[in-house]
C-alpha cells in the first residue's frame, strides 16, 4: 500500500480529446497494408524488483495475466484486451483499454508492497495497430530490427527503432502487429509509413 | 556498425541502439570530502587510453535503457565480451598475455 498521491488524468468525456494524429487525415486504400491508430489506451509504466510476490500476484489478480519475466516477451489478457509487456530486468508496460488506468493504477498501488513506481504515461505515447500481407515489407524496410518469423514470433516485443525513432514493435497474434510510438514522433511516423506505405497501397485510419 | 550483444535482453542488437559511456569499472570515492585534490582530479577527469583490451560502459539506449559492460579490443573494435554491472570481466589485457582469445 503507497501513500503516493494518484489523480485521475482522464478528463471524461465532456473534455474533448486529441490523439496525436488528430491534425491528420486518413488515408483510403486497399486491404493489403491496414494501419489503425488506438488512441487514448491507459499506457502504465510499472517498476519494482522481479523478485518481490507482492509485485506478481497484484498484476495477476488486478490485470489477470502473469508478470512477464522473460526478456522480450509481453502477455494479453484476450479477455479484456489488457497487455503486460517486460520492458527491462525491472520495468513492465502495462496497456490497458481506454479509461482503466486510474483505476488499474489505483488497485495496483493497494495490492504492491516494498519498493516500487507507477508512472502514468499514457499521454505520452500512442498505438498504431498494423495488418494485412504488406506489414511484414513495411516493417522490414523502415526498421533494422530482423522482423522475419523466426526471429520474431507472436508474443514477443522489443524496444527498438522505427525510422529512426524510438519505438515499440509488437506481434500480438499472427494477423497483427502493434507499434508504441511517442506522442511527439507520431506525427513523424505517421508520414514516414504514409511515405513508405504508398507502394503497398496503404489505408491509414486516425 | 557494431552488433552489440544486450545482456539484459539476451540478443544482438544493431549499434544504433546504444550509446557508449566511457570507461567502466570507475569507483567513486566514498568519502569525496576526504580526497585530495590530485585524487579527486583523478576520479574524475582522467581515464585509460589503452591500445587493445578496454573496459567500457555502454547503454542500451532505445532498447532496455541498462547500463553494461563491454569489453572492446581498441584497434580491431572486436567486443570479445558483454556483461552485467556489477560483474567482472572474463577477457582482460592479463588473460589475453597469458594466452586466451586474441
Ligand atoms: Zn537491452
Amino acid at each position: 500500500m503507497s501513500k503516493v498521491a494518484v489523480f485521475n488524468q482522464c478528463p471524461g468525456s465532456e473534455v474533448m480529446a486529441e490523439s496525436p494524429l488528430a491534425h491528420q487525415s486518413s488515408v483510403k486504400g486497399g486491404r493489403a497494408l491496414i494501419v489503425t491508430e488506438h488512441a487514448f489506451l491507459g499506457h502504465l509504466i510499472l517498476r519494482g524488483q522481479a523478485d518481490n510476490e507482492s509485485l506478481k500476484s497484484a498484476v495477476l489478480s488486478v490485470v489477470g495475466v502473469e508478470l512477464p519475466l522473460q526478456p522480450l516477451t509481453f502477455v494479453l489478457n484476450e479477455t479484456t484486451g489488457a497487455s503486460v509487456q517486460w520492458l527491462s530486468p525491472d520495468e513492465w508496460l502495462l496497456i490497458l483499454p481506454a479509461g482503466q488506468e486510474y483505476e488499474v493504477e489505483q488497485n495496483l498501488r493497494q495490492q504492491i508492497s516494498g519498493h516500487f513506481s507507477i508512472v502514468n504515461v499514457g499521454g505520452g505515447q500512442t498505438l498504431l495497430r498494423l495488418k494485412g500481407d504488406k506489414v511484414f515489407d513495411l516493417l522490414s524496410k523502415s526498421c533494422v530490427y530482423d522482423v522475419h518469423e523466426r526471429n520474431f514470433p507472436v508474443g514477443k516485443a522489443v524496444a527498438t527503432t522505427f525510422a529512426k525513432a524510438t519505438a515499440i514493435i509488437r506481434r500480438p497474434n499472427e494477423q497483427e502487429w502493434e507499434l508504441v510510438i511517442r506522442r511527439s514522433f507520431a506525427d513523424y511516423c505517421y508520414r514516414w509509413i504514409t511515405d513508405a506505405g504508398r507502394e503497398f497501397d496503404l489505408t491509414f485510419t486516425v | 556498425m557494431l552488433h552489440i550483444f544486450c545482456p539484459y535482453c539476451g540478443e544482438h542488437r544493431e549499434e544504433a541502439e546504444f550509446r557508449p559511456k566511457g570507461q567502466a569499472h570507475i569507483a567513486r570515492p566514498l568519502s569525496p570530502e576526504q580526497c585530495s585534490d590530485e585524487e579527486w582530479a583523478e576520479y574524475l577527469f582522467f581515464r585509460d587510453n589503452p591500445r587493445g583490451i578496454h573496459h567500457e560502459l555502454w547503454v542500451h539506449a532505445t532498447g532496455c535503457r541498462k547500463f553494461f559492460n563491454v569489453t572492446r579490443h581498441t584497434v580491431s573494435y572486436e567486443i570479445l565480451e558483454t556483461y552485467k554491472m556489477g560483474e567482472k570481466p572474463k577477457v582482460t589485457a592479463e588473460s589475453l598475455a597469458k594466452g586466451g582469445r586474441s
